[in-house]
């Protein structure tokens, strides 16, 4: 098996030091970092998400292959800024103001960056002004909100009424997710998208940053 | 009255309460705060829930106290009230029900992902469980409600912790789950019918399902929980799935839609029924009468 491969398979099984030493091993053999990121921790990632998303994995699974993810990630970061490689896109996550959960959020942006994008997680209870300085300050041309209380909800509009006092709407968009959160709701206070679930997340934002 | 034990070995079937948190956003929680912010400041409203779940027809009342433990109440700073909340919360219901239904004492996850997925030890959540459990029994629960749980470690961590602060308070311990193509399951990856058995290895009196999905779902999870028999088996489900409303989430399943199912649940040999997210005392009035008229239609 080709070493990019056996760093799928390792990061599917969430073997940590195994994924963490077949990437050292690539990069010392030449391999260029955006190709060992695409071919090894994406594809990996690509397996993980859609498993997930069946239920023939559950999040323990999750977790431990996104724990994988990251000792490869740690490794490649340094060579992809060097290589010049460019990244998927930019996104900005966070649980809307007065939401403390974060599991799901933490969830999306796992998936996120194992499918090569770039994630600012803003954390939970973050304010409207918070996510749209961030989207400014990084130049993200996404705002992913996260919500999973039905009195938190209504959050995710402020956010969505802002870009569009600050004359942002269609610069940086939205996408809104969590167990309350329905499509409808999506479209009622004006949002891009909507998923729902993280892998479905993945899927949308792919779409909404044209990589496919 | 007699205790929980005493009616289900006689026998009885009992109805469970519903929703708390709807019923007390509607009564005012200010914004930011958690519905255990209503014990500390204004236990009337809580003494109100109560008697409007009580004259609905509820056995078992619930206490306000899911996001009582030390975890949960430390994110909104109200760590530091941590014994007067769960302690005040218990009393409230106490005061309103007055002996004719029994007070559940509600116990919620931590919300922490526990080693080794996450970054929380199991000791540190057992201390912060047992210590509310032990105020929420000195301060007269008759029943210890452990529920929405995802985590059966964390489910054990509780169980353990309540034989240990309340050995003298009969045990619920309910879980959540969600459909998936080879059965329910949490989230965590804990089927139903695993979930039942461990529970009652673990120590529960009750086992069963909250949360995550409607009665129709429900009857399904119920068949899993009781097939291998076991200790009995409570389902408490939301009023359907939310819905998005101008703005507004609802959930659709009316009291009489949610009723029409209660006699099924019962045929499976559940012994408590109730309701979880969405549902209010008319749903609770609706399965207490599906729950009499089972009863009535057996002799």
């Amino acid at each position: 098996m080709e070493i990019l491969e056996r760093i799928a398979v390792a990061l599917q099984r969430g073997d940590e030091q195994q994924v963490g030493s077949l990437v050292a091993e690539a990069l010392g053999a030449g391999l260029a970092a955006g190709e060992v990121l695409q071919r090894g921790l994406v594809a990996g990632m690509d397996v993980v998400g859609e498993q997930f998303r069946v239920r023939e994995i559950f999040l323990p699974d999750v977790l431990l292959a996104a724990r994988a993810m990251y000792a490869g990630l740690g490794l490649l970061e340094p060579r992809l800024a060097s290589e010049g490689v460019p990244r998927r896109g930019k996104v900005v996550l966070g649980t809307v103001k007065g939401d403390l959960h974060d599991i799901g959020k933490n969830l999306v942006g796992i998936l996120l960056k194992g499918a090569g994008f770039e994630v600012i997680d803003l954390g939970h209870d973050v304010s409207p002004e918070a996510f749209v300085d961030a989207a400014l300050r990084e130049g993200a041309p996404l705002i992913g909100l996260s919500a999973l209380l039905t009195t938190t909800m209504p959050r995710m509009r402020e956010v969505v009424e802002l870009l569009k006092q600050r004359g942002l709407a269609g610069r940086v968009r939205t996408i809104v997710g969590g167990a309350p959160v329905s499509d409808a709701f999506a479209r009622e206070i004006g949002a891009d998208d909507y998923a729902c679930d993280a892998a479905r997340a993945v899927e949308r934002v792919k779409a909404l940053l044209g990589a496919a | 009255m007699d205790s929980l034990l005493a009616r289900l070995s006689r026998g009885e079937r009992l109805v469970g309460d519903g929703a708390w948190g709807t019923q007390l956003m509607l009564r005012g929680l200010p914004a930011g705060q958690p519905p255990e912010w209503f014990a500390l400041e204004r236990p009337e409203v809580i003494e109100e829930v109560a008697r409007l779940y009580l004259e609905a027809g509820a056995d078992l009342v619930t206490t306000d106290t899911f996001g009582g433990s030390s975890f949960r109440l430390k994110l909104h700073g109200l760590d530091g009230e941590r014994g007067r909340i769960n302690r005040q919360a218990v009393e409230a219901v106490r005061r309103a029900v007055a002996g004719r239904a029994l007070v559940s004492a509600s116990v919620g996850p931590s919300g922490q992902l526990l080693e080794p997925f996450g970054d929380t030890p199991a000791g540190a959540v057992e201390a912060a469980f047992e210590e509310q459990i032990a105020v929420l029994a000195e301060a007269g629960a008759d029943v210890l409600c452990i529920e929405t749980m995802s985590d059966l470690g964390e489910a054990t961590l509780a169980l353990r912790a309540a034989r240990r602060a309340a050995p003298a308070l009969p045990v619920i311990a309910t879980m959540t789950f969600e459909r998936t193509p080879r059965g329910f399951f949490t989230v965590m990856g804990t089927g139903a019918e695993q979930a039942a058995a461990a529970l009652a290895a673990a120590g529960a009196d009750v086992v069963g399902s909250n949360c995550g999905t409607g009665i129709g779902d429900m009857v399904e999870v119920a068949r899993a929980m009781t097939r291998l028999g076991g200790p009995p088996v409570a389902i408490q489900p939301n009023a359907g799935l939310p819905e998005t409303r101008e703005g507004e989430v609802v959930y659709h399943e009316t009291p009489e839609s949610m009723a029409s199912r209660v006699a099924e649940l019962l045929e499976i040999g559940v012994t408590i029924v109730g309701g979880c997210c969405g549902t209010t005392p008319e749903h609770t009035r609706a399965i207490r009468g599906a729950v009499d008229a089972w009863r009535g239609s057996r002799g």
